[in-house]
């Protein structure tokens, strides 16, 4: 479990990144942070692992304080997957996937073993292993810097908008994969994104963030869904336009489902329990 | 040609001292350039300052180094040791803002990747930052090679041998043929010192051919 206690951030150029945030992320659970650009997102994400310090509050893994913890160290215990995959351009796939049992002492031998593996895990044919980074697509890259952040098999993995330069059918496809690997791995995720519905898609929690890090609404996708906090949320997360603004019209005594667009969105088979 | 044909001996072991000359100042002033470029790209406030510096001392003219320097050091004015010293300054005059440079050159997202996997700052520096820095600094190292064997040639004028005698004894005794051989052989020198290092760049940075082997290029077609 990670715990925010009123926690905020002011870099040293003055600007309040994070603005006396609370939260808690459940163990073995994904929770999303999602918001615009700027709204603080990544700095969160970075006090977490001591890329950055808190200003002020207390954050606490599994009831540690990591400001006890040296960074280093925490660092190699959790996993973090970047945008741009972050991948070391100068090392082969299977040493970047290597990479943190090594620096832990790992035998080369033994690391590359559970390296290869956890290509299998990802979906990544072994014929990579032997390739630069540069010799991948993008969303190969991002299945070896998820491999990476698994190498050491943390508890706590830490996604920065790892799917948000790949196209949307390899986005769709790495999301996917993500699901079925939290299904078989049961990590504690933390998962930033400026898309909604990819936030819905992979949250057990979902948090939408405003300026500052400030919590505009935290629940599951169904219960935002259900009850948008204020406008800001109902207007974030689409709840009056589009294909999540569904209507029913009757024709001919059956009921379909027309969303925002005007578009036919399906039928009502069977109205679900209240 | 004659003149070449019977002094055969000659350029050969002039060239061999040459090499054997230049080797040092090229890797001392790369080694010494490392930590005063990394201050100067760590440190922003320092970095005009450093680089102005040192790149000063390359506008000192080498005889006047020469002259200077072994007073300075308690060195005899023909010692070999008066001319390494001077040459290995030419080399961090050139090499320190290489190094800057080429710190500068390594992209910031993966040096933020690697210090969120869990590199401590140092093994950062010479595991990533360091050989990521690789293609800029061996263009600057390139650079160095070639000034060095070029500079080294006046230490002649001080009495210390290299292909430099040849320009000095050529001219004195009026052999053009001499003076061109000491020409040809600085330049071949040089060329020979270049292509190591080109050679050992492929060597220690593979991935920097598989990067320029990967974008399958879309298929040319030719326009009429
Ligand atoms: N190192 C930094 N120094 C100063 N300001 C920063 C720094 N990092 C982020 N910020 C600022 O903090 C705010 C939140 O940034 P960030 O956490 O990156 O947001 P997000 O990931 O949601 O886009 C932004 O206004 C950003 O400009
Ligand atoms: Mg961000």
């Amino acid at each position: 479990m990670i715990e925010f206690r009123s926690v905020s951030k002011r870099f040293d150029d003055g600007t309040l990144a994070v603005d006396d945030f609370s939260l808690v992320m459940p163990s073995r659970q994904t929770t999303v942070l999602v918001g615009s650009s700027g709204s603080g997102k990544t700095t969160l994400l970075r006090m977490i692992n001591r890329m950055v310090d808190a200003t002020s509050g207390e954050l606490e893994i599994d009831g540690e304080n990591v400001s006890t913890i040296e960074p280093v160290q925490l660092r190699r215990r959790i996993g973090y997957v970047m945008q741009n995959s972050g991948l070391l351009p100068h090392r082969r796939v299977i040493d970047n996937i290597a990479t943190v049992p090594r620096l832990n002492g790992v035998p080369k031998k033994q690391a590359h073993e559970r390296a290869l593996e956890l290509m299998d895990t990802v979906g990544l044919d072994r014929d990579m292993a032997e390739r630069y980074p540069s010799q991948l697509s993008g969303g190969q890259q991002q299945r070896v810097g998820v491999a990476r952040g698994l190498a050491v098999d943390p508890n706590i993995l830490l996604m920065d908008e790892p799917f948000g330069a790949v196209d949307p059918i390899v986005r769709a496809d790495l999301q996917q994969e993500l699901l079925r690997l939290q299904r078989e791995l049961d990590k504690t995720v933390v998962f930033v994104t400026h898309d909604i519905d990819e936030a819905f898609l992979l949250g057990d929690q979902v948090v939408i963030l405003e300026k500052g890090g400030r919590i505009a609404q935290k629940g599951t996708p169904a219960e935002i869904l259900a009850h948008p906090a204020s406008d800001f949320v109902a207007s974030f997360i689409g709840a009056d336009r589009g294909k999540r603004a569904l209507s029913i019209q009757t024709i001919d005594g059956a009921q379909v489902l027309v969303d925002g667009d005007g578009n036919l969105a399906g039928r009502l088979v069977e109205a679900g329990p209240a | 040609m004659t003149w070449v044909l019977n002094n055969l001996g000659l350029i050969i072991e002039l060239t061999l001292v040459h090499i054997r000359l230049s080797i040092l100042p090229i890797m001392l002033g790369f080694v010494i350039a490392i930590p005063l470029g990394w201050v100067a790209y760590r440190y922003r406030l320092t970095r005009g300052l450093i680089l102005t510096l040192v790149g000063l001392l390359y506008t000192i003219p080498s005889l006047a180094l020469f002259v200077i320097l072994p007073p300075l050091l308690g060195i005899g004015f023909l010692s070999e040791a008066n001319v390494l010293i001077a040459l290995t300054i030419y080399a961090v005059a050139i090499m320190a803002r290489s190094v800057a440079e080429a710190l500068q050159s390594v992209d910031p997202d993966v040096r933020q990747a690697a210090t969120a996997v869990g590199y401590s700052s140092w093994s950062r520096f010479w595991t990533v930052d360091f050989p990521l820095a690789g293609p800029v600094l061996l263009a600057g190292l390139r650079v160095v090679a070639v000034s060095t064997v070029s500079l080294l040639t006046v230490g002649i004028v001080v009495g210390v041998q290299s292909l430099g005698y040849l320009f000095t004894n050529g001219f004195q005794r009026g052999i053009v043929e001499e003076v061109l051989a000491g020409v040809v052989m600085t330049v071949i020198v040089a060329l020979l010192f270049d292509g190591a290092l080109v050679l050992l760049g492929r060597a220690l940075m593979p991935w920097t051919r598989a990067a320029r082997a990967l974008p399958a290029s879309p298929p040319r077609v030719a326009m009429a």
